[in-house]
C-alpha cells in the first residue's frame, strides 16, 4: 500500500529534473527543468509583448489590445496605490506580473512544470520586491526610513512596544508573499492530480458498468481547471498588488 | 498507536485550521457585498481593501494546509 503511494504520490509533479548537469565550485547549478520553463516563460513574455506592439496601429487589433490591456492594468494599479511617483517602477512590476502569471497559467500545460509552485523560485522573487523596497526607502528618505514602523499618533510609551511588532511583520514580508505564491499554486496542482486519481480508481471500480462512475469526478475536474486558471490570475495580480504597496510604504511612508 | 496512524489524524486536525480561513474570508467578502448594496458607487474601493484581505485570511489557511501536506508526505 505504501510503495503504491509512493509512485502515484500527487508531489511527484513538483520534481526537478537535471537537463544538463553542471557544477561551479562544489555548487550545483544544473540546468533542470524549472530553469527550461523559467526560459520558456521570458522568451513568450518577450515575443507577446513585442510582436503584439509591432503595428502599433490607431485602432488596436486581438494580440494589440491584450498587451495594451495587461499594460493599463498594472500602470493602474501603480497609480491608484503609490501615485505618480510609482511610474518610475512600472517595468520592476510589470515584469513581475508577466512573469508570475504567464508562469502560472503555462503550469496549467498538462505535464508543464509550474515554476512558481517552488518557494525557491518565488522567494527569490520576493526578495527582489524586499530588497528593493529597503533600498528605495533608504535612498528616498535615509534615516527617516524608520518612522515606517512607528506608525503616525500612537502615544509615546507605546514606541517601544510597537516597534518590534512592526519590524517582525516587516522581517516576514518576503516569507509570506512567497509563500503565498508557492502554496496556492501547489495546492491547486495537487488538487487537479488527486481529483483525476479518481477518474481512474471510480472508472475502475465501476467497471462492471463500463465506467460509467468516473464521468462524476471528470466533471468536477473540468470546473477544477477553470478554478484554478482564475486563481493563476488571482495570484499573480495579488504578487504584484503587494509589491505596490509594499513600494508605497517606502515611498509615501504613512 | 502506530505511528502511521498518528500521522493521519494529525493531518486531519491540521486540516481544521484551514475552517479559520474559510470563516475568514466568508465574513470579508460578506461585508464587502452589504457595503457595496448600500453605496454601489464606492464597489471599485470596497473590493480593492476586501481582496487585500482576504489574502492575508488565505495565508494563514494556506500555513495550515502545508502543514498537512508536510505531515501527509514529507
Amino acid at each position: 500500500m505504501a510503495d503504491a503511494h509512493a509512485k502515484h504520490s500527487p508531489l511527484d509533479q513538483f520534481k526537478i529534473q537535471e537537463i544538463m548537469p553542471f557544477n561551479i565550485g562544489g555548487y550545483d547549478v544544473s540546468f533542470t527543468n524549472s530553469s527550461l520553463m523559467m526560459l520558456i516563460v521570458v522568451a513568450l513574455v518577450t515575443l507577446f509583448i513585442t510582436f503584439s506592439m509591432k503595428k502599433r496601429a490607431m485602432v488596436p487589433g486581438r494580440m494589440q489590445s491584450l498587451a495594451e490591456l495587461s499594460y493599463e492594468f498594472v500602470a493602474g494599479m501603480l497609480k491608484e496605490n503609490v501615485g505618480s511617483e510609482g511610474r518610475k517602477f512600472f517595468p520592476l512590476v510589470f515584469t513581475l506580473f508577466m512573469f508570475v502569471l504567464f508562469s502560472n497559467l503555462l503550469g496549467m500545460v498538462p505535464t508543464a512544470f509550474t515554476v512558481t509552485s517552488h518557494i525557491a523560485v518565488t522567494f527569490a522573487l520576493a526578495m527582489l520586491v524586499f530588497v528593493t523596497v529597503i533600498a528605495v526607502g533608504i535612498a528616498k528618505h535615509g534615516f527617516h526610513f524608520l518612522h515606517l514602523f512607528i506608525p503616525s499618533g500612537i502615544p509615546g510609551w507605546m514606541v517601544p512596544i510597537i516597534f518590534p511588532i512592526e519590524i517582525i511583520s516587516f522581517l516576514a514580508r518576503p516569507v509570506s508573499l512567497s509563500l503565498r505564491l508557492a502554496v496556492a499554486m501547489m495546492a491547486g496542482h495537487v488538487l487537479l492530480k488527486v481529483v483525476a486519481g479518481f477518474v481512474i480508481s471510480l472508472g475502475a471500480a465501476t467497471a462492471f458498468i463500463g465506467g460509467i462512475g468516473g464521468v462524476v469526478p471528470l466533471l468536477f475536474i473540468s470546473l477544477l481547471i477553470g478554478l484554478e486558471i482564475f486563481v493563476a490570475f488571482l495570484q499573480a495580480y495579488i504578487f504584484a498588488l503587494l509589491t505596490t504597496i509594499y513600494l508605497n510604504d517606502a515611498i509615501n511612508l504613512h | 498507536m502506530e505511528l502511521e496512524v498518528i500521522k493521519y489524524i494529525g493531518a486531519g486536525l491540521m486540516s481544521f485550521g484551514m475552517l479559520g480561513a474559510a470563516i475568514g474570508i466568508g465574513l470579508i467578502f460578506g461585508q464587502a457585498s452589504a457595503g457595496v448594496a448600500r453605496n454601489p458607487s464606492a464597489q471599485k474601493q470596497i473590493f480593492g481593501t476586501a481582496i487585500i484581505g482576504a489574502v492575508f485570511a488565505e495565508l494563514m489557511g494556506l500555513f495550515a494546509l502545508v502543514g498537512m501536506l508536510i505531515m501527509l508526505f514529507v
